[in-house]
């Protein structure tokens, strides 16, 4: 237990110290995503899924959204860049935004 | 040649060498076209045939709302909610484009002609990825062959207008984005295969097997340590927009979050978004430490999903697989359990005979071809093989499935074929540094790579051309044109040979390679014959060589529909086996009670029970269901082995069990386990519903003796069955359709039986009495 807590604080500290600002930034907004997906999640199961189709719209809009963020914040990422030689960050951004209008059109169209 | 000029010559020659493939792939499909008429085929095409039409007429909405109450009386379908509306949206697009450039076509010729435009498409999807996996000379051999492939085919002849006609120009697009995504981990490729993803969904079932395979390549990936960034992005992407978007399909609707098919897709999401964290967690702090947190966060999801996992499973949030999902695991299990699912032909496992008729010279081929792909064994060609290995068996299992196999088949034959030219007609550069670096198996590099795209490139103009020569004879002359082009390729590219192995003497060289040529043309031949032989019938039309050589066109089907629509009230409702419901009702526009969207097991049991059962009791039924006509199909006089009393086994089977206790089908066998209809048919057969319409004044025919039914080679009894309680309305030309009308109840109250005996008797009496 004492080792998985040292250990987590090393990853605290290092993540603190070697991030770059605009990663932190893509993960606050990753976290912010993962906790209203937690809140949806919570409420379906104290209150039920009843509108099925706007439980599933609102959930896996939190879900693309988080995986779409975590798309970009690793095409973005200095350390990755050799593994996308094609992807420079600005094109990153435009299929980060590309496949969002995608995937809100579907939610709107799904929320009923 | 200088290799400038000839990766000029390759660049005028691919798009044009592509334009040939298409334009022999759709010619191809039109046999049915010139023997018969631009009719639509079968019996599910008449379907979507009759969706697009309303669609077409009333608008996208009302189509989304239809109730359709001329199906499945008196239960009516939502056709809205229960079909795959892709290829009725595609064609009605095409025909208001058309129109809206007054090009006034008219719907059905857009039917007809969608499925060959669209296997164009599909060469071309399998030339692109094709491309992906090996080169582009490779890639054209691939759309060659899936252009022409009967396993393909024979489910896209012009008039075949089904799901699967744009569904496996879909399924190649589709892989062939997927493979582009993870090469180059774009999100924007991610985004297109979704997009892709969901046209497919909306226009087959045959989706399911995209949600399978390609988390599966994932997973494999996962496994042999290969999990990259790229993988993440391109999976991440595809999956979380494409099943939103599959999610839209009413059809679909909420299964991706339910049924088991769809679960791998997800547990692989779930997977893989872990697998990305622990590595980014690892990017940050010492191994040691790291391994300490793995142990950890392994445990914790270990036990929270089977927690999770047994919850959902037994409070049934998680649907079990369904029926015809296990009858892919076990062929057995459809024929014990699901009859309805047994009785269609296209379900029964494959002969072993059928891959090489579907596939000819592509199923040897296809072996080597993927231990090729074992060689490069990247991330690309990994998918392959998972292709190959999944839709071999699939295809072993179900004829239907033959469909998806073939474009894998095609492909990985196109790597074979293509690497056995690439090593019979390699320059001599390519040997020379061989020889230097003593290494055979070095890759050619670029500069000279272009002079080879070049040469299997005219070879496969010169067997498109081949093709042709097979279809029409007009093309023989550009066929050996072409084939001069090759030799005249072959030969300059030998003559800049200077130094070589023994083994690439021309003469040995040539050996090869005019073997594959001929291969080649025994390919062409054998695609050209089987296409117009066995997959260009339209089925509702007939046609069969009579003695003299002569054709005899046998229309009695469309014949009988007409009757049918011309003589019957509006609101007529006509029973008759599910096999011609959707053919009545687009033909004949009736109301059907049962028709091939088989999903009520219960309905199509209660019209089995009709046609099995004696008169008394199948009049009840007919009763209850507002019956007006009965139509059945009866081949004994020209011998069409499909008719109804072949089938009948299905019904009485189907029936039995719903109606055990009406139905029985042991008392349709004789004795010794037979089943026959002549002298020795058993008692239940001869007072059959079924029989009785069948062998109805049958013997009249035949002037009171020796009638004979040709498809069951029997003899049959002199004197024929008699029916009370349906009169005979209609019997097409050549006897295959018959109709008959169902009597309204007695006007004094007595049985039907009692009343026709009755009429009988007077008549006789009347004619008696005019003798004296």
């Amino acid at each position: 237990m004492n080792d998985i807590k040292t250990a987590a604080n090393s990853l605290l500290t290092a993540y603190i110290k070697d991030t770059p600002k605009s990663l932190k930034l893509i993960d606050s907004y990753m976290v912010y995503v993962l906790l209203t997906g937690i809140i949806q999640f919570v409420y379906v199961v104290i209150a039920g899924t009843f509108p099925n189709n706007a439980f599933l719209a609102g959930f896996i809009s939190t879900v693309a959204s988080f995986v779409l963020a975590a798309n970009l914040r690793i095409q973005t990422n200095p350390k990755n860049a050799s593994q996308f030689p094609t992807t420079s960050p600005e094109r990153a951004f435009a299929d980060f935004l590309a496949c969002n209008v995608v995937v809100h059109f579907a939610v709107a169209n799904f929320l009923g | 040649m200088s290799t400038e000029s000839s990766s000029t010559v390759a660049r005028v020659l691919k798009p044009t060498i592509l334009i040939l493939i298409a334009i022999v792939a759709i010619s191809s499909r039109l046999f049915s076209i010139i023997r018969f008429e631009s009719v639509i085929h079968e019996f599910d095409p008449w379907f979507n045939y009759r969706t697009t039409q309303h669609l077409v007429k009333n608008g996208f909405y009302d189509f989304w709302n239809w109730f359709d109450e001329k199906s499945w009386y008196p239960l009516g379908r939502v056709v809205g909610g229960t079909v795959y509306p892709g290829i009725m949206v595609t064609s009605a697009l095409i025909h208001n484009v058309l129109h809206f450039f007054n090009f006034p076509v008219d719907i059905r010729n857009v039917c007809v002609f969608l499925a060959p435009m669209f296997s164009g498409l599909t060469a071309f999807s399998a030339y692109l990825l094709t491309k992906e996996l090996k080169d582009s000379s490779a890639g054209l051999l691939a759309a060659a062959f899936l252009g022409v492939a009967p396993g393909y085919i024979s489910r896209s002849v012009a008039g075949s207008y089904d799901n699967e006609g744009i569904a496996i120009f879909l399924l190649v697009f589709t892989f062939y984005l997927w493979i582009k995504a993870v090469k180059t981990g774009s999100a924007f490729f991610g985004l297109l295969t979704a997009l892709f993803y969901f046209y497919m969904v909306s226009a087959w079932g045959g989706y399911v097997f995209i949600t399978n395979l390609v988390p599966l390549h994932a997973f494999t990936l996962l496994l042999m340590g290969r999990f990259s960034n790229r993988l993440y992005v391109s999976y991440s992407t595809f999956y979380a927009i494409g099943t939103l978007l599959s999610m839209q399909i009413p059809f679909v609707g909420f299964q991706p979050t339910r049924t088991s098919e769809h679960m791998a897709a997800l547990g692989v999401f779930g997977l893989i978004q872990l697998y990305a964290f622990a590595e980014l967690v690892r990017g940050y702090i010492p191994p040691k430490q790291f391994k300490t947190l793995l142990k950890g966060g392994v445990a914790a999801v270990a036990v929270i999903s089977a927690v999770g996992l047994t919850l959902l499973s037994f409070s049934g949030v998680i649907a079990p697989f369904t029926g015809r999902f296990y009858s892919l695991y076990d062929t057995g299990y459809a024929k014990i359990h699901i009859p309805i699912i047994a009785s269609v032909s296209e379900h029964q496992p494959t002969a072993w005979t059928s891959f090489f008729f579907d596939l000819q010279m592509l199923i040897f081929l296809f072996p080597a071809g993927v231990y090729l792909c074992f060689k490069e064994l990247k991330d690309e060609h990994v998918f392959i093989i998972l292709y190959s290995v999944f839709a071999s068996y699939f295809a072993g299992v179900m004829v239907r499935l033959m469909l998806t196999l073939t474009p894998v088949v095609c492909v990985s034959a196109a790597i074979a074929y293509s690497t056995l030219l690439d090593t019979y007609l390699e320059t001599s550069e390519h040997v020379l540094a061989s020889t230097n670096s003593a290494i055979v198996a070095t890759p050619a590099p670029a500069v000279i790579d272009t002079p080879t795209v070049a040469i299997p490139e005219a070879k496969a103009a010169g067997k498109k051309a081949a093709a042709k020569a097979a279809a029409a004879a007009a093309a023989a002359a550009k066929s050996n044109e072409a084939d001069a082009k090759t030799h005249a390729k072959s030969i300059s590219a030998a003559s800049g040979e200077k130094k070589r192995f023994p083994i690439f003497n021309l003469d040995s060289r040539l050996l090869v390679i005019l073997q594959l040529t001929w291969f080649l043309f025994m390919f062409a031949w054998h695609c050209t014959y089987v296409t117009s032989g066995s997959y260009s019938s339209p089925s509702i039309v007939l046609a069969s060589r009579q003695h003299d050589g002569s054709q005899m066109i046998i229309d009695d089907f469309r014949e009988a529909y007409y009757w049918l629509r011309k003589n019957t009230k509006e609101d007529a409702k006509v029973m008759s086996w599910w096999d011609y419901g959707y053919q009545m009702a687009g033909m004949a526009n009736v109301t059907t009670l049962v028709d091939n969207n088989t999903w009520n097991n219960t309905h199509i049991a209660t019209v089995g029970k009709a046609m099995s059962t004696s008169e008394e009791v199948s009049y009840k039924v007919l009763r209850q269901h507002d019956v007006d006509y009965v139509l059945i199909l009866f081949g004994g006089v020209i011998g069409y082995s499909g008719d109804d009393i072949n089938k009948f086994l299905w019904m009485i089977r189907i029936a039995e069990g719903v109606y055990p206790n009406d139905v029985k089908e042991t008392n349709f066998f004789t004795p010794r386990g037979e089943y026959k209809v002549d002298h020795d048919a058993t008692k239940t057969m001869r007072e059959s519903l079924m029989y009785k319409m069948s062998y109805y004044r049958f013997a009249e025919l035949y002037g009171g003796g020796n009638a004979v039914d040709h498809v069951r080679n029997a003899r049959m009894p002199a004197e024929g069955p008699t029916l009370s309680v349906l009169e005979e309305a209609y019997t097409t030309e050549n006897w295959l359709v018959r109709i008959y009308k169902v009597k309204d109840l007695d006007n004094l109250g007595r049985d039907l039986k009692d009343s026709t005996a009755f009429d009988k008797g007077r008549v006789r009496k009347v004619s008696s009495l005019k003798k004296k």
